[in-house]
């Protein structure tokens, strides 16, 4: 594939919710490149019919009793929290 | 003292020749003065190593000491610790003090080990050669110049500077192995599966896999048996009796079956690193294994394949650090989307971001099949090379890493090069099979690690071959010059 440019950086940094500062983008543009050359070694090999492997271990899922396991901890988690309040993490305001 | 491996250690315990208040002040000495060299370790917990020391001296007097009772140990910064900082290398967690212990430090902890603290890491665990921490690059105690290696650089700098007889790491592509390789000691990333994921900050959760880091195989053998084990948080945990590893160490390995992969001794191999592995293989035909040539025909698309997996996995699992309920968050976000982009570009180091950016692109829509479909194919054909090897032969070796450390900066500005230093150890990640690294031998000053691969569960084989080696060979008791 083409070389990816710093505008589709961007927008993928949008997908990922990530911000990068303008003078990065043209070094991860050609880093990410070059990567995506790298995987793209993967193409020499025809993987028709070869069933995808997503995990190392045949296992199915394990299921457990629907019973509470859990003892409610909000105020020891809240406590390494940004910001909170009555019990609630605050950020900026999303509805008008 | 400080000198002593953990089986050493336990028995000195156990014979009351110190106690393990005494030796945990001594390396607890140690570390206040190499580490401003080194930068091994992120935090030293010196109070409540002190205090767990003395519990455990309590617990030896009460009759209550098992092998692990009072062994100092260390932990990687990936492992949660309850009420202790746990930064995972990263600026995003340098103030994040953990609520609760992983299930690994809640079983070394209920063996009686004293924790010295926390090493020192890749940010994430995402890199090679430990320069990718925000906390800054971890030395090498063979060459200040050298990189230890990563991601587990600071645990295995820390095991070879004798500043700890053990570490916990983490390998999601070679992270343990690597890093024991390039600092001269024995390091096992157990099957997937093997040793619960709970608490351990994950990076690829098909692929990351907690191990112990020591000197030796048989003190990689005592850590291991307290570390394995089934654990209904972790999903993948595989529910299966945990061996006696230790007991299984001193197997004859007369008809051992060594399965040489040809892919391991081509072009890109240094010829000193070479050397010493097939010294190694020689020594191994002493003890009566018998070597024989085999093939991994797929082993070229294993770097491809992991760096399509392990970043789609890391840009789901990191998207986790939003700056709402914990890590760090951006000054004055103006809306909701600036408090995620901003915080997160602000926390994230540059090799974080370019493996959630690879991983975001691979998984977008209409790239998916090309990328990750693909990836996860490749991944069967490893994996089936693997399995054929196996109705071969007993264990797999090689080298361990192409070279033995490079120096600090060598690789630091170009990613690829950096990633192919992992060229041997990415494909067992991918087949989710048991590896370790034990020494060799040395290129001029810097150790070379000799690579073990075992079938599924194959712990105990790989320690037994591994120690059998150390029996006759005296390349784990080598220390670093000034340590």
């Amino acid at each position: 594939m083409t070389p990816l440019g710093t505008a589709e950086v961007a927008k993928i940094a949008h997908l990922a919710r990530l911000a990068i500062r303008e003078e990065d983008a043209p070094a991860y543009a050609s880093n990410l490149s070059a990567i995506l050359e790298l995987v793209e070694q993967m193409n020499a090999v025809d993987t028709t019919g070869v069933t995808p492997m997503a995990h190392p271990l045949d296992m199915a899922q394990r299921l457990r009793p629907d019973e509470i396991s859990e003892t409610n901890y909000r105020d020891y988690f809240q406590a390494i929290a940004p910001r909170t309040e009555a019990g609630l993490y605050l950020v900026p305001k999303v509805i008008e | 003292m400080h000198d002593k491996t953990i089986a050493q250690i336990s028995a000195g315990l156990a014979a009351g020749e110190f106690s393990s208040e005494e030796l945990t002040r001594a390396l607890l000495e140690r570390v206040e003065q190499f580490n401003p060299q080194l930068n091994a370790f992120i935090t030293i917990t010196a109070g409540s190593a002190l205090a767990q020391a003395r519990a455990a001296d309590r617990r030896r007097q009460q009759g209550e000491a098992v092998p692990l009772t009072g062994i100092p140990i260390a932990h990687k910064d990936i492992f949660c610790t309850d009420g202790i900082r746990t930064s995972c290398g990263s600026r995003m967690l340098d103030r994040f003090i953990a609520p609760y212990n992983a299930t690994v430090v809640e079983k070394l902890n209920a063996a009686g080990t004293v924790m010295l603290g926390k090493t020192n890491m890749d940010e994430f665990a995402m890199g090679s050669s430990n320069e990718t921490s925000f906390y800054g690059p971890v030395r090498n105690p063979w060459d200040l110049d050298a990189v230890p290696g990563g991601s587990s650089g600071g645990s295995a700098a820390a095991v070879a500077a004798r500043l700890t007889p053990g570490a916990t790491g983490t390998d999601t592509g070679g992270s343990i192995r690597q890093p024991a390789a390039l600092c001269g000691i024995t390091g096992l990333k157990p099957t997937y599966g093997r040793v619960s994921r709970w608490g351990m900050i994950a990076y690829a959760s098909s692929l990351d896999q907690g191990g112990p880091m020591a000197r030796t195989a048989e003190d990689c053998a005592l850590l291991l048996g307290a570390m394995a084990g089934f654990d209904p948080r972790d999903s993948t945990c595989v529910d299966r009796a945990v061996p006696d590893y230790v007991a299984a160490l001193n197997q004859p390995l007369a008809g051992l079956k060594i399965g040489l992969p040809k892919e391991y001794f081509g072009e890109g191999l240094d010829r000193q690193v070479a050397q010493a592995v097939e010294a190694a293989i020689a020594e191994y035909r002493k003890l009566g294994a018998e070597p024989v040539e085999i093939s991994l025909p797929n082993s070229q698309l294993a770097i491809p394949a992991y760096y399509v997996v392990a970043p789609a996995e890391c840009s789901s699992n990191l998207a986790r650090f939003d700056g709402v309920r914990y890590g760090h968050r951006c000054e004055n976000p103006k809306d909701l989307l600036d408090l995620y982009t901003r915080s997160r570009g602000e926390g994230f180091g540059a090799e974080v971001t370019r493996r959630i950016l690879v991983g975001t692109f691979a998984l977008s829509a209409g790239y998916y099949d090309a990328y990750y479909l693909k990836a996860q194919q490749i991944r069967r054909l490893i994996s089936d090379d693997f399995r054929r090897a196996f109705e071969q032969v007993d264990v797999i070796m090689g080298p361990t890493s192409p070279t033995a450390a490079f120096n600090l900066g060598e690789k630091a500005d170009d990613p690829i090069t950096m990633y192919l230093s992992d060229i041997y150890t990415i494909a067992v990640n991918l087949a989710g099979l048991p590896g370790l690294s034990l020494p060799v031998g040395f290129a001029g000053q810097r150790p070379v690690g000799l690579q073990l691969i075992g079938n599924y569960f194959a712990e105990d084989r790989l320690l037994n071959v591994a120690h059998r080696y150390q029996q006759v060979t005296d390349w784990h008791e080598r220390v670093p010059a000034g340590f």
